[in-house]
């Protein structure tokens, strides 16, 4: 009941959003402002994180692959298919929904508590649209790109790190990387970046904007906003992968 | 001219707004006084429209906007301007983009012109040299001002004040007072200032509202308010011995 009451207000909101923009102009410019804030706040993080987790991966495979009568490329096609399907799309999404999603409820249900929603619903604006229309669309053109980047980053840690410590060499590593490749998987990850971003970015937003009260109630907010869009991101991840492989 | 007619609103069975009915009229600062959660800013938010009501009518001139789409309301809404308690800025915009903000959706102006309209209204509300500052960097009577200033960017004919001296020291509360005053009679505006200020009543106050537990208990002017005799009125007015100490004295 209460579930059903929560998505149903979320589905109506989300009504909000996909509506025309008062002024293009406007919102070309909020665009670009997220798009710096986004991929500012992100892209350090996700290129890190990549690159130890793709380290660690080609180490644990390497070590996992003692048998002698594995082929040595293994290691250089796991790790590459590790982060082509799973962690660089569906991991990075939830560490984003972890920092973009608490920053965008907070920013919202502080503007909520401080009235400037009222105010930009005085001057006859659709605030839902105004103000969260910007940021899906950012995430849904940032996510797919730090995806890509992760890829990237997340195969070159691994190659430094297994070249380093003598677990693979050259070769092995990058035969690996070109074994068996599939396009069909970047396409299916490209995909469910995409449902990540409006994700980690709407629902932070429908509970900033659904604030009541003052900065105590803004915290709870993030926090279940984080919650409950990295569970949702687990959903949404189960069946679009039923759906599409 | 603003004109309400049997306004009644509930949060959930809480009845927070009992029948009013209300004149306010063009050109004059029209005032709801009231003591701390007497519904005044459930009022005002009712009369823009920002919370729907349950039953009554409210007519901007000859506009009924109970009931009107968003398109209608839309366009109603160009012609208000809203100061609200805390000022509500756009903490992400600076002075000059905040007073920009309602030009650059509504305005047809070139960039030049807009930019000139925002700073004549920041320096008609005495702000110079502050375009460039972010509202978490001003006091809280420059917020204020700033708030002003956006509200009136569009030469509204209704402007909205909800408690605009609130938090201010007595002294730049008369200014605001003063300020919303003079543009009231400038532009020839219908104002409609929530507060629970004495001085603004004697200071400004040229149409009088009082609103006691979500009722209209008393209407009138200026002077008639020190002659009435609603008791509820007379007990908000006159409880601090300075103020019965005045009244005993213009008697
Ligand atoms: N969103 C809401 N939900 C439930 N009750 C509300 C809501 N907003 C206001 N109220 C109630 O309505 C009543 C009137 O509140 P309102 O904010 O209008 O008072 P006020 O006269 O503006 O007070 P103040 O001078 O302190 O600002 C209060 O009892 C308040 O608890
Ligand atoms: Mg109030």
């Amino acid at each position: 009941m209460k579930f059903l009451d929560i998505l149903g207000a979320y589905l109506l909101f989300m009504r909000r959003i996909f509506t025309k923009p008062e002024k293009r102009r406007v919102f070309f410019r909020e665009l670009s402002n997220e798009l710096e804030k986004l991929g500012l706040n992100s892209i350090i993080l996700v290129m890190i994180i990549s690159f130890f987790i793709g380290a660690v991966l080609t180490l644990q495979t390497a070590y996992n692959m003692s048998n002698p009568l594995l082929p040595r490329y293994l290691i250089g096609y796991l790790t590459r298919e590790t982060l082509l399907l799973e962690f660089s799309s569906t991991i990075v999404s939830l560490i984003l929904a972890g920092k973009i999603g608490s920053n965008i409820a907070s920013e919202i249900g502080t503007m909520r508590i401080t009235e400037q929603i009222e105010a930009l619903e005085a001057m006859g604006l659709n605030s839902v649209s105004y103000l969260v229309g910007p940021k899906i669309a950012a995430a849904l053109v940032i996510n797919p790109v730090l995806y890509i980047f992760s890829v990237f980053i997340g195969i070159i840690g691994g190659f430094l790190a297994g070249l380093s410590a003598g677990s693979v060499n050259y070769d092995d590593y990058i035969n690996g990387l070109h074994f068996e490749f599939n396009p069909y998987y970047v396409t299916y990850s490209i995909i469910k970046t995409l449902f990540f971003a409006v994700i980690f970015t709407s629902i932070p937003a429908f509970y900033g904007y659904n604030v009541r009260g003052g900065a105590l109630e803004v915290g709870r907010a993030s926090t279940r906003a984080v919650v409950d869009s990295s569970i949702a991101i687990l959903v949404a991840n189960l069946i679009l992968t039923k759906i599409l492989l | 001219m603003i004109e309400i007619r049997g306004v009644t609103k509930f949060f959930d069975e809480k009845k927070v707004l009992q029948e009013v009915d209300a004149l306010f009229e063009k050109g004059k600062v029209n005032l709801i006084i009231g003591k701390s959660g007497s519904g005044k800013t459930v009022l005002l938010k009712s009369l823009i429209g920002l919370l729907p009501v349950d039953a009554g009518m409210i007519r901007f001139d000859d506009r009924e906007i109970t009931g009107l789409n968003m398109k209608n309301m839309k366009e109603i809404r160009k012609e208000m301007g809203v100061v609200f308690q805390g000022g509500a800025l756009f903490d992400s915009l600076s002075v000059i983009e905040n007073v920009l903000f309602p030009l650059n959706f509504f305005s047809r102006m070139n960039e030049e012109e807009k930019r000139e309209r925002a700073l004549f209204c920041l320096r008609r509300v005495n702000l110079n040299d502050t375009g460039h500052l972010y509202p978490a960097e001003l006091s809280g009577g420059m917020k204020k001002r700033v708030a002003i200033a956006r509200a009136i960017v569009l030469q509204p004919r209704y402007l909205f004040c909800d408690e605009p001296n609130s938090g201010l020291d007595p002294l730049t509360a008369i200014v605001i007072d003063n300020l919303l005053s003079e543009l009231t009679h400038e532009y020839g505006m219908t104002t409609i200032i929530n507060t629970h200020d004495m001085n603004s009543v004697f200071e400004i106050g040229e149409k009088i509202v009082f609103i006691h537990e979500g009722r209209k208990e008393w209407e009138g002017d200026r002077e008639a308010i020190l002659h009435s005799t609603t008791p509820a009125l007379n007990e908000f007015l006159f409880t601090s011995k300075f103020n019965r100490m005045v009244k005993e004295n213009i008697r």
